[in-house]
């Protein structure tokens, strides 16, 4: 899959874009699918539960389909997609109101400057290599650390860091300015850099599979 | 430590801007500096760095068991439904809408001038599951209207205020089907028109009532 040739795949992209547009439904879903886990994504960093984020990715996605018309071939796809996806899951919970409070520090972006996050561990960094994701414990390790920042800095890092968006389109998603962005996703990476350095202690990455010399200790 | 033209809370500041390339050229070689002699910094970067990397990774986007299933199926329920209003919408429309004025001519003006009673007959018989609406289709309700809608209708009120749901939450907020888009679903067992049609008719939004009226009038 990630052998592609990605010129292909932006062409043909571009082709069900068309065709869809055009009318043919059924190609929809091959047009979103490669999406579909970021949809997801965004829709939890915003919402926080499950159900919710999938019921809202669902909802996302047709939106996107009855708005595919208005779709420009100027902007990504998949940004497209994923602000129509934190749109709908800002809507759902303006709406519900889960949280007390809620959408009144998202839009403001005084305070970001406010006691700056100085790193807290400077030990030598023991690098996590990327194939301990393969392990779904540390995934989950991860999604845990990630789950604990507040939420105007984890929607930050979310947009950015794991959707991809760069920070002028993560600030649009938003509604917020770009330094804003810029400053919650440097103390987001900090402290989940602080909180993965804790983790060591914690003995969450202890039997990572690390190749021959590449040994942290 | 090395005294560096820099101080380390100034790198950390900019560390994250420097992993993103947002840095000028001057300030980047000064940091590159200040990693190769400040071990606080480097490890700094290089667990930002290690963060950024690990959860930009694909695998870090872990969706629910089923959920392409679900998704996929949601979809597939919503696009077909989609292709079968598309293909009937100009054509039998129009033509639904001619005996729907006839129907209100026949009914004199009492359809069209008492849209007040006709909505509480509506609502009440709406109250009743009296057509088989699938409850998880998905339907768009908007602000200042009553009705729902399959997504893309054009009588949708304020496409701007649009949300999207199903018609199972819709009804239960209150809406009501449109009888353009969701036609197919009205028919009760009556036989002809059946009296949620005929005051279905009667009932219409703000733009719609015009075009009803001037249907009528000719
Ligand atoms: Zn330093
Ligand atoms: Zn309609």
């Amino acid at each position: 899959m990630t052998l592609t040739n990605p010129t292909h795949d932006a062409a043909r992209e571009q082709d069900l874009i068309l065709q869809v547009q055009r009318g043919q439904s059924e190609l929809f879903y091959e047009l979103v699918r490669p999406y579909e886990r970021r949809v997801y994504a965004a829709a939890l960093a915003i919402l926080r539960n499950e159900q919710d984020a999938e019921d809202t990715a669902q909802e996302a996605m047709l939106k996107a389909f009855a708005n595919i018309r208005q779709f420009r071939a100027e902007a990504r796809f998949s940004t497209w997609l994923i602000q129509i996806t934190v749109n709908q899951a800002l809507m759902r919970r303006r709406r519900e109101r889960t949280v007390p409070m809620e959408g009144l520090d998202n839009r403001r972006d005084v305070s970001d400057n406010e006691n700056e996050y100085a790193p807290r561990d400077f030990a030598d960094w023991r690098e996590i290599p990327s194939e301990a994701l393969e392990r779904k414990e540390v995934r989950q390790r991860l999604a845990e650390a990630l789950a604990t920042l507040d939420r105007k800095y984890r929607e930050v890092f979310v947009l950015r860091d794991m959707e991809h968006l760069n920070i002028q389109e993560t600030a649009e998603a938003l509604g917020i300015t770009v330094a804003s962005v810029k400053t919650r996703l440097l103390r987001a990476r900090l402290m989940l850099r602080d909180l993965l350095a804790a983790g060591w202690e914690q003995g969450w990455f202890s039997r990572l599979p690390f190749e021959k010399g590449n040994k942290p200790w | 430590m090395v005294e560096n033209t820099f101080r380390c809370e100034q790198v950390w500041r900019e560390v994250s801007n420097y992993i993103d390339g947002e840095v000028d050229a001057a300030l980047r070689s000064s940091m590159d500096e200040h990693f190769r002699t400040c071990k606080r910094c480097a490890s700094v970067l290089a667990g930002t760095r290690n963060v950024v990397q690990l959860y930009g990774d694909e695998r870090m986007l872990d969706v629910p068991a089923g959920f392409s299933r679900r998704l996929e199926k949601r979809l597939e329920n919503r696009l077909t439904h989609d292709s079968a209003v598309k293909g009937s919408r100009w054509s039998s429309w129009s033509a639904w809408l001619v005996p729907v004025a006839a129907m209100a001519l026949i009914a004199g003006g009492l359809l069209l001038t008492n849209n007040l009673t006709h909505w509480h007959f509506v609502r009440s018989q709406h109250a009743e599951p009296a057509y088989k609406i699938p409850p998880d289709l998905v339907v768009v309700v908007s602000d200042g209207a009553k009705l729902f809608h399959v997504p893309g209708c054009p009588f949708i009120h304020d496409k701007a205020s649009e949300r999207t749901m199903t018609a199972k939450e819709a009804m239960q907020e209150g809406y009501v089907p449109c009888t353009r888009c969701l036609r197919q679903y009205l028919k009760t067992g009556m036989s002809g028109h059946s009296a949620t049609e005929v005051a279905e008719g009667g009932r219409v939004e703000e733009e719609e009532r015009e075009e009803t009226l001037s249907v009528a009038g000719h």
